[in-house]
Parts: structure tokens; C-alpha cells; sequence
């Protein structure tokens, strides 16, 4: 199913490329009318409520999405739940595309409609393409907490995790720590999910892997330094890991967020056993952002998918797909929270670490200047 | 001996008369979309780059990015990109150069040479994303190749780390596709070598030795350092194989520059990937100078 779905994107970037190429930038469509509105619609209430909104989306038809993998915090469903719920289709480009290669698309796309109407960013990102976004508040607007959105609502948290490791128990002995996977039991074992330099996921490993080596959010020197044991001891795999290299075997251990490993628990259930730990010493959060694009050749599609994603049907969709919606303690005290979902979460207690933008920047020095050394 | 003929080809190329204007008309036709497309997909980036390299973020001018490469990370990724190219054209070159010999020593139209010749053509394009899943399928860690070793022989192809990720293992997969390359452009120049030559050789008492110490070698060496420049700007330019195969580290340029376009990490740091990009290009123009050069040297033996 998946893989239809690839081979459709793929497909239909392809055509699209053809299209743009052929063309340059195409005539405006009929919904063009009502889509300055839309377009400069800060909430629900500037379309004359959610009514409106529906129908002024459904008149548009259709949805540009961009970068969201099926299986990372349960997309897949989000996007045929959207589909089924609205009527409008939604074109999922690039699954396997990184936060900047979203931006990139974006600007190289634009004014065409084929560019994407929406973004999920790391925060990194968001932060530096704020021109890009336009300002929108959902109607649950006051159920996200202050640090984790934008006043005027240029970009605001959508979902986050911890950062975890997963094993597959059949292989290799559960890790309690992060220390552990320094043991020969995890010789040619242990894969990171990108390259720090480049990979949010990837970057936040470190991030963790400091807090179980005695360092701290302003002081990663020690993930760096782990990383190097690790691969001094040959544990560490330079491999990206993937479903497929999960289930043929090849990356027994993967540090990931704790949503994209629990994803392939699922997936894989029956074939690998795969298990998920967030280490106790080392609890390293992070949130991703959605935005919408201010040249969104679909404005109104845009602010609903907005909608959907912040509604209690769409964040206990990302809940199913074990990653933490944004809105999940006041849905928790409202009592809308999916509770056999949230009992699946990977547990965690004490001590939790958000980096902030300054610690990240920080360590993002140290990165540039130390990991090349260190695995190269 | 030389100079008188190249004079005389000379002339009768000014005295021949000069197309006519219709014809002009019909060239300019065909030539100008090719000019459009060189100057869209070759120009523009090219100056792009070039601009790029001597911006900073804001777009004013800074020495600094070019500074940049030359220590630390960048430049190692240049020594080992070089490194990496060197290393690999040679092979090629030598491996590929042994394996003409085999075949230009055949007949013409028999079936070993028919057989190199095709499977040199497709094999030298069988680089990119589907080389690097080839060889993760055959010697990855849980490749047919390392299993059956393991399993039958105890044999452990990783015992000495992770290489096939790293730069043994680009130079293992590079030289696959360097060696039909060479067989391509170099089994010409063996061809090229007249059968007369080797018989005057030994009608004057020469050895096999004294034919290839005077006269074969010295006819075929600037063909085949020709083609050793060739192969490693081939190398040197590669990118879709090492991008599939390694995801840590970004050991050579190309991996470093794509860091610099799609990461989510680091960011506005565009302008010393464009920086890069200008090293490279000066890598390659290099190359491809000394290649011309050779080439000018080879065009004599072959009048």
C-alpha cells in the first residue's frame, strides 16, 4: 500500500515536473476568487467559521503535502483520514525528504501549483524561513503551550518524542543506558538515523548520548566523544537505517525518536521483534512545526489540513502513531485524549530535556567542528 | 617533419570558401537551442557557483569560504576525494589497460572481444544508486557473499570495521566501474598499434622487450595517461554511488556539498558548499588541462 503510494507521488512529481517545465507557470485556477482570502485568512473566523472553510477547501480540491514518510508519527492514516473525511485528495511529494528540502521545493515551485501547501519542520528550520510562512491559528490555538508556537502563528508544535534506541531483542541484549551499546555484544550493531550535521533525528542522538556520558545540553562534547568509543569498539554501523534495513537485519540497533521506532514495532510485528527504550539517564525531547506556505497554491486546503491536525480526531491520529501531540495534556484533563494509545507511549520519568534554540545553536558549533573527526 | 604539414592544412582550410548565407541561416537554427541549453545547464550554474563562492549570507562579498578550504574538515575532504580519485583511476587504468591487451591480442570480430566490448559498455555505466545496492547485496553486512563466508568458513568480511562504508569500500565500487571505462577509451589506442611496427622489430633482431620499451610503450603511454586523467575526473565527479553507500561522515566533496544543500541541521551555509562546488570545478579544469595537453601529444602519433 505504501509503496502504491510512493510510486504515486513519484508518478505524479514526475508529471508535474513535466508540466511546470513545459508551461512555466500555469494559468490561475477558478478557485483563484476566494483564494486572496484564503490566503490571508489568519483563522477559522476570517472565512466566516469552519463551515465556510470545508467549502472553501473542498472547492479547491486538493492538497500539496511534502516529506511525510507513511510510517513517521502515523502520517500514512493522517493523510487517508483527510482524504476520507473532506474529499479532497492530497498529493504526497518526496516522502523521504529532509525540513530544508521542503523549503527548497517550496521556493523552486513557487507559483506553481505543484508546490507544497504546508510544511512539518524541525525547529532549526522553522526558525530561519519564517518569511515563507503564513500566520494562521487554529481554533485550539490556546491548548498549545506558549513555548512551543509562534505568537502570531507563523509555525507552531505539531508532535514530538524522545529520542530512543530500538533493538531487536532476538539479536542483541536490552539496553538499559546508553553506555551499554559500548558492549561487544553490539559489535557492527548500532546505527543513527542520519548524519548529525544534517539530520534533525540524528543531531538529537548526540544530544542524548551526552546526557548518558555526563554531559548535558550545553556541553554535547561527550556524545561526540561516545560516538567515537563507539565506533572505535566497531559498534558503531555508518549505515542509514531504514524498514528495510531493519527487517534484512542489517541495523540491529537504531537510535531514532521514539514514534519512528515504535512505527516499526508495528510494522514489523510477526517478522523482527523489535523493541523501543528511551533511556532513563538520557531523555532528550524535541517537537516538529507545522507551517503553512504564504505562496500556497491551495490556501484554504492548507488551513483545514491545519485544522484537522490540531483537532482531537487528528492529534489522537498522531497519538496512535505513539508520538506526543502537542495538545495532549489539555486533551488529557479534558478527558479526549485516546487513553489506549497514550498507555502504549515508551515510558519515561524524571529528568526530561527540552535543548533549547541557544543550546542548540551551540552544540551545533561543536558538531561542525568535532563530528567529522570523530566518525571520519 | 611536422611543422610543414600542419601549415598545409592550415591553408587549404582559409582558402576553402566559406558557407553560404542560407546555410549560415540553417546553422544558427540548430545551434542556437544548443547554446540555450549549455548556457542554462552548464553557464548559469557555473557563474552561479562561481558568485556563490565569494558571498556570504547576506550576499555581500567575503574571502572567507574559499579561506574555508583550504584547513580543517574541507580540505581533508578534498585530499581524500583526490586520494580517492587517484587511487581508483590507476587501478582502473592498469587493470583495465591489461584487460585490453587480452582482448586487442584476439580477433577482431571473435567472440571475446565482441563480449568485452558490450559488457565494458554496459558495465561502464552501471554506476549510481543500483552499483551501491549491488554491492550492499553481495558484501554488505548481511550480503549472500558475507554470509556464505561467515556461515561456511568462519570467514568475517567485517572484521576490520565497517569498510565497505567507508573509503575502501568507495575505491572497491569506483574501480568497478573505472575498469570498462578504461577498456572503452583505451582499447582504440591498442588498436592503433600497426602489426608492421612489430614485425620491423624483430626483422631488426628486437625482442619482445626492445618492441615495447621503443615502440609500443612510448606510443601508448600518453594514451593512457590521457585516460588516467579521464578516469579520475570520472571519479572525482562521482556522487550518486557514494551518496547511497555512506550516510556518516561525508568523507569527499560531493557527499559534503550535499550536507550543505539538504541539511536541517546546520543551516546558511549554502555559500561554502558553492565554495566547494569552485574547487572542485578548478580539481576537474586541471585535470581536464593536462588531459588536453597528452591528447595534443597523442594526436601526433595517430596522423
Amino acid at each position: 500500500m505504501n509503496h502504491t503510494r510512493v510510486l504515486r507521488s513519484v508518478v505524479v512529481g514526475v508529471t508535474a515536473l513535466a508540466l511546470i517545465t513545459a508551461c512555466g507557470t500555469p494559468p490561475p485556477k477558478d478557485g483563484a476568487a476566494n483564494g486572496t482570502a484564503a490566503a490571508t485568512a489568519k483563522s477559522a473566523a476570517d472565512f466566516g467559521g469552519l463551515d465556510k472553510l470545508v467549502e472553501a477547501a473542498k472547492g479547491e480540491g486538493r492538497l500539496n503535502v511534502i516529506a511525510l514518510p507513511p510510517d513517521w508519527a502515523n502520517y500514512g492514516e493522517l493523510i487517508e483520514a483527510f482524504e476520507a473525511k473532506y474529499g479532497i485528495e492530497v498529493d504526497s511529494a518526496q516522502p523521504d525528504a529532509s525540513s530544508q528540502d521542503e523549503i527548497n521545493a517550496a521556493k523552486q515551485l513557487k507559483g506553481g501549483d505543484r508546490a507544497p501547501d504546508v510544511f512539518d519542520l524541525g525547529l532549526t528550520v522553522a526558525l530561519a524561513n519564517t518569511d515563507v510562512f503564513a500566520p494562521y491559528q487554529v481554533r485550539t490555538w490556546a491548548d498549545i503551550p506558549d513555548e512551543l508556537k509562534e505568537p502570531s502563528g507563523l509555525y507552531y508544535g505539531d508532535y514530538g518524542g524522545f529520542m530512543s534506541i530500538g533493538y531487536d531483542a532476538a539479536k542483541v541484549p536490552a539496553p538499559t543506558a546508553v553506555k551499554d551499546l559500548l558492549k561487544p555484544e553490539y559489535q557492527g550493531k548500532v546505527a543513527l538515523n542520519g548524519d548529525p550535521t544534517q539530520a534533525g533525528a540524528a543531531f538529537s542522538g548526540v544530544v542524548m548520548a551526552a546526557l548518558g556520558n555526563g554531559g548535558s545540553a550545553d556541553d554535547i562534547a561527550p556524545g561526540v566523544e561516545f560516538f567515537k568509543q563507539l565506533k572505535a569498539a566497531g559498534n558503531f554501523l555508518p549505515v542509514d537505517p531504514s524498514p528495510a534495513t531493519v527487517e534484512s537485519g542489517q541495523t540491529p540497533v537504531v537510535i531514532d525518536w521514539d514514534y519512528t521506532n515504535a512505527a516499526q514495532t508495528a510494522k514489523l510485528a510477526g517478522k523482527v521483534d523489535w523493541k523501543v527504550v528511551v533511556p532513563a539517564e538520557a531523555q532528550v525531547g524535541g517537537y516538529y512545526n507545522q507551517a503553512i506556505n504564504k505562496d500556497a497554491p491551495h490556501p484554504a486546503a492548507a488551513r483545514l489540513w491545519q485544522e484537522f491536525l490540531y483537532s482531537d480526531e487528528g492529534q489522537n491520529l498522531y497519538l496512535k502513531g505513539l508520538s506526543r501531540p502537542v495538545r495532549m495534556d489539555a486533551m488529557t484533563k479534558s478527558g479526549t485524549v485516546d487513553a489506549a494509545a497514550a498507555a502504549k507511549l515508551p515510558k519515561t520519568s524524571g529528568e526530561q530535556v527540552f535543548p533549547t534554540q541557544e543550546q542548540s545553536d551551540k552544540a551545533k558549533q561543536v558538531l561542525a567542528a568535532t563530528w567529522a573527526q570523530a566518525v571520519g | 617533419m611536422v611543422a610543414p604539414v600542419t601549415t598545409g592544412v592550415g591553408r587549404a582550410d582559409r582558402a576553402a570558401p566559406g558557407p553560404g548565407p542560407g546555410r549560415s541561416r540553417v546553422a544558427w537554427l540548430v545551434v542556437v537551442p544548443f547554446l540555450a541549453y549549455v548556457g542554462t545547464f552548464l553557464v548559469y550554474p557555473t557563474v552561479s557557483v562561481l558568485a556563490g563562492a565569494f558571498q556570504d549570507a547576506d550576499g555581500g562579498f567575503t574571502p572567507t569560504n574559499l579561506a574555508d578550504l583550504t584547513r580543517g574538515a574541507y580540505l581533508r575532504a578534498f585530499l581524500r576525494s583526490i586520494e580517492l580519485s587517484a587511487i581508483t583511476a590507476l587501478l582502473g587504468a592498469v587493470l583495465g589497460a591489461l584487460l585490453s591487451w587480452a582482448v586487442a591480442g584476439g580477433a577482431p570480430d571473435g567472440p571475446l572481444r565482441r563480449v568485452v566490448v558490450a559488457g565494458a559498455g554496459v558495465l561502464a555505466q552501471f554506476g549510481g544508486v543500483p552499483l551501491a545496492f549491488a554491492f550492499l547485496a553481495t558484501v554488505g553486512f548481511q550480503g549472500f557473499v558475507t554470509r556464505f563466508l561467515r556461515d561456511s568458513f568462519g570467514v568475517d568480511l567485517f572484521a576490520g570495521g565497517a569498510w565497505l562504508f567507508e573509503l575502501p569500500g568507495l575505491t572497491l565500487v569506483y574501480t568497478f566501474f573505472q575498469i570498462p571505462l578504461m577498456v572503452i577509451v583505451f582499447l582504440p589506442a591498442l588498436d592503433g598499434l600497426r602489426p608492421q611496427w612489430r614485425e620491423a622489430v624483430d626483422s631488426l633482431g628486437g625482442t619482445a622487450w626492445t618492441y615495447w620499451r621503443h615502440v609500443g610503450g612510448p606510443v601508448l603511454l600518453p594514451a593512457f595517461l590521457g585516460a588516467v586523467l579521464l578516469l579520475f575526473a570520472n571519479a572525482f565527479s562521482a556522487y550518486a554511488t557514494a551518496a547511497a553507500l555512506v550516510s556518516q561522515g561525508s568523507p569527499i566533496v560531493p557527499l559534503q556539498i550535499r550536507g550543505f544543500l539538504t541539511g536541517e541541521v546546520l543551516l546558511g551555509r549554502e555559500n561554502l558548499g558553492k565554495a566547494l562546488g569552485l574547487g572542485m570545478v578548478v580539481v576537474v579544469g586541471v585535470a581536464m588541462g593536462l588531459y588536453a595537453v597528452v591528447q595534443r601529444r597523442f594526436a601526433r602519433w595517430q596522423r
